[in-house]
């Protein structure tokens, strides 16, 4: 059996160390691996290795470097390979669990892509809404993920996801433009296009790995934290045209990547496998940009958005502040119910939180609008 | 060299090593040099041209003399501990480098690195040291701080005096590479031998993971305090994992030495002290390294140490000595003279800022130190530092001007 040269240290060696003195020290850490990992589970899983030598330990690097908020509750672990969720499942499952609003390992994921069973979706207040965007990841199966991928494999990855995409005609035509070789003046047009992405800065992905090398192997449609992020948006609020080009696109991309022997990683319980336990499922994140600038000061906003089922960021994306009361607002399910489900969610909540912005304007009450729980 | 093999017979790592070379001849005891065998060998999905990094945009050490055929020759290595040559170099994959600054872009994971891939580090430590051939040279070590020759320096321009190393503990991984368990041991290993010196460097050991609000903020006022690496040339390079886990201060009740553990290297070892009497300074520094060693060895301990490389410690930069000896001096005029940076050339000087490696200049005062670690004694850099600065005398700034005008 092969392995990837990186992060399999010392698996047979820290053996010879007993379980207590190789356990890390959780005491001040507050994330979901930190919550979950006791001496019994670390003992159990300490000695395994998926078959491209990916261990416990790397799993939960970046849970013991990143400590986590006393607010925010990250996820503190990573997977190396599809292989991870199955070799591991001791500590995954119950992280899945609390990650995934008690999500059970004998559980079944739904997916559905036909953008045919949305409704509506097309007629959303452009005077509110200013974009919309839905996202997701892919893996490709039979490589390992970014945490624990060689140069080799990430160019392997590269070269296929390329091929993959330029052999898209039509309404998907495109470009790729690798971080490497890109000249300035795309460089520029892509920031201002609000498409480029930077090295990983954050902690959480730097501990687990997924900046090494940079920028060797990356590229717009290629390898940030999964091994591909696919994103289709437009200004305004037709979410069900975006909704609509997100799937046929990702459709004919994997009926090419399935020609090259390379399909998409998924199975019945946990959809569609990605580098970080939080985007099983879809992976999908539908959104709009939206002014709410009068709902966000209601004491009751918060609320609203749980009882949505929908999360709210600024319009930076993650860990970004609000500017002029827009708000990017998206679903908060990824696991558990389907894309159309996921994004019918965003459509009818966008809609309806529209309709308290334009009442509260008017000075008018919104309380009888509120979803009961 | 003997106690080092009882060592590593008697500790439960030899059963690690007798493991992991499975059904192989060769097992790693790790001796002299001429019998360190790599451990078990990788078997990769890709073929080294795959892997070769991408270095035509990269200016460090690494990149200077990893050529395509060499790292064929050695990426399927591993050290006996499991450490490989693509580890071994990710810091300076990472971290491209600067076109004025020349960074050594790779990091030893153990003491065999050195030996395991040699066919890299030879040529990397000939650069970085000045023309030390590592193949054929010796290096001397010299801590008999009695030799040394005047040493005391006019106080109204030097500030304060300060003589630092690293030491390593035979027997475990460095920093890059180490586990949990192993930063452990480090840690138990030295505050147990420290806690046996007395009189003047009789001490007090804080740990990270446990200091009281009160003690960090006394460490940050006297300078003491380090903290968690951010520069990438050291969190690529894996040596901020785990963080705040097994790290600590250790120092003197006088606070004149003081001892980092588990931050860049296992141990740094720092004498230091107001004012200007860098003899002083230099000799409590060789008393306490030597009470430290001695302790160690009572425990059946020793440091990672050869003839070849001296002092082994985690990046190649610091072989040798490890030792950096400096001042902090007001220089106002001399610095901004134009020649000053080729006077310090001259002098083999470097300039840092008064907050160390990477930081500015304030007000005229600067970091100035020796710039060589490897096939010079640390008697011999030091005295070196010293003639620089000329003791005593009230004309020492333009001595150090003087002199240097004389090599130009």
């Amino acid at each position: 059996k092969a392995i990837m040269p990186f992060g399999n240290t010392h698996n047979n060696f820290k053996l010879n160390y007993k379980v207590e003195e190789e356990f890390p020290d959780l005491s001040k850490h507050n994330n979901h691996m930190a919550k979950v990992l006791t001496k019994d589970i670390y003992a159990k899983l300490r000695d395994k290795q998926t078959p491209s030598g990916y261990t416990l330990d790397d799993v939960i690097q970046t849970g013991v470097d990143n400590p986590g908020h006393p607010f925010i509750m990250t996820v503190g672990c990573v997977a190396g390979d599809e292989e991870s969720y199955e070799i591991f499942k001791e500590l995954l499952d119950p992280i899945i669990s609390d990650r995934h609003g008690g999500y059970k390992p004998t559980d079944k994921h739904k997916t559905d892509l036909n953008f045919e069973n949305l409704k509506g979706g097309d007629d959303l207040d452009p005077n509110y809404v200013l974009s919309s965007r839905v996202r997701t990841g892919r893996s490709i199966k039979g490589y390992t993920l970014p945490p624990h991928n060689s140069r080799g494999e990430r160019r392997a990855i590269e070269k296929l996801a390329v091929e993959a995409l330029t052999s898209l005609d039509g309404e998907f035509k495109g470009k790729y433009y690798p971080l490497k070789s890109m000249t300035d003046a795309e460089q520029e047009q892509l920031i201002s296009d609000h498409f480029l992405f930077d090295k990983p800065v954050s902690p959480l992905l730097t501990c687990a790995g997924m900046a090494r090398d940079w920028p060797d192997g990356r590229g717009i449609w290629a390898d940030e934290e999964d091994h591909l992020r696919v994103i289709s948006m437009q200004k305004g609020g037709n979410m069900r045209e975006v909704f609509r080009r997100f799937c046929v696109g990702l459709q004919k991309i994997e009926e090419i990547f399935k020609k090259h022997n390379h399909g998409f990683m998924w199975n019945e319980h946990l959809g569609y496998i990605l580098t970080c336990p939080s985007n099983l499922g879809t992976g999908l994140r539908g959104g709009v940009h939206v002014k709410l600038p009068k709902l966000s000061t209601h004491p009751k906003f918060e609320e609203i958005l749980t009882r949505l089922r929908l999360q709210k960021r600024g319009t930076g994306g993650v860990d970004t502040a609000s500017v002029g009361g827009v708000f990017d607002i998206s679903n908060a399910d990824r696991l558990g119910s389907s894309e159309v489900e996921q994004v019918q969610l965003v459509v009818d909540g966008v809609k309806l939180m529209v309709e308290m912005e334009k009442k509260l304007e008017k000075g008018e009450a919104i309380d009888g609008m509120i979803p009961a729980q | 060299m003997a106690s080092s093999f009882t060592r590593i017979l008697s500790s439960k790592r030899n059963v690690g090593i007798l493991s992991l070379v499975g059904g192989s001849v060769a097992a790693g005891f790790l001796l002299h040099r001429e019998h360190v065998t790599a451990g078990e060998p990788l078997r990769r999905r890709y073929p080294a041209s795959a892997e070769y990094p991408d270095l035509r945009k990269h200016n460090n050490c690494m990149a200077s003399h990893l050529t395509p055929a060499i790292y064929a020759k050695l990426c399927d290595k591993a050290t006996p501990n499991g450490y490989t040559l693509d580890q071994a170099i990710q810091t300076g994959v990472d971290n491209p480098g600067h076109p004025f600054i020349k960074t050594v872009g790779l990091v030893a994971g153990d003491e065999e690195s050195y030996e395991v891939f040699a066919e890299l580090l030879d040529p990397v430590i000939k650069e970085r040291h000045n023309g030390y051939d590592p193949r054929v040279m010796k290096h001397p070590t010299d801590l008999n701080a009695s030799k040394i020759q005047s040493g005391v320096f006019d106080e109204r321009y030097v500030l304060s005096s300060r003589v630092r190393t690293g030491r390593s503990i035979r027997g475990l991984s460095l920093p890059p590479a180490c586990t949990r368990a192993e930063r452990r041991e480090v840690e138990r290993v030295v505050v147990d031998a420290l806690s046996g010196l007395k009189g003047d460097l009789a001490g007090k050991y804080y740990s990270l993971t446990v200091m009281t609000e009160k003690e960090q903020q006394q460490l940050i006022d006297d300078h003491f305090l380090f903290d968690k690496p951010v520069s990438p040339l050291l969190t690529c390079a894996g040596m901020a994992r785990d963080w705040p886990d097994a790290r600590g201060i250790w120092h003197n009740n006088e606070k004149t030495f003081l001892i980092w553990i588990n931050e860049e290297d296992h141990t740094r070892v720092i004498s230091m002290e107001k004012g200007g009497n860098m003899k002083r300074v230099f000799e409590r520094f060789c008393r306490g390294l030597k009470e430290v060693e001695r302790l160690i060895q009572e425990r059946g301990w020793e440091f990672m140490w050869n003839e070849r490389l001296g002092y082994i410690l985690t990046c190649p930069s610091n072989l040798g000595t490890g030792l950096r000896a400096g001042v902090h001096v007001k220089l106002p005029r001399l610095s901004k003279d134009p020649r000053f940076g080729k006077i310090l050339d001259n002098l083999r000087l470097q300039k840092r800022g008064t907050g160390g490696v990477d930081t500015a200049a304030v007000g005229g005062t600067f970091d100035i130190s020796n710039l060589d670690r490897l096939g010079q004694s640390e008697v011999q850099l030091v005295q070196t530092v010293i003639d620089d600065f000329l003791a005593g005398s009230k004309y020492g700034v333009c001595v150090l001007l003087r002199s240097s005008w004389y090599r130009l």
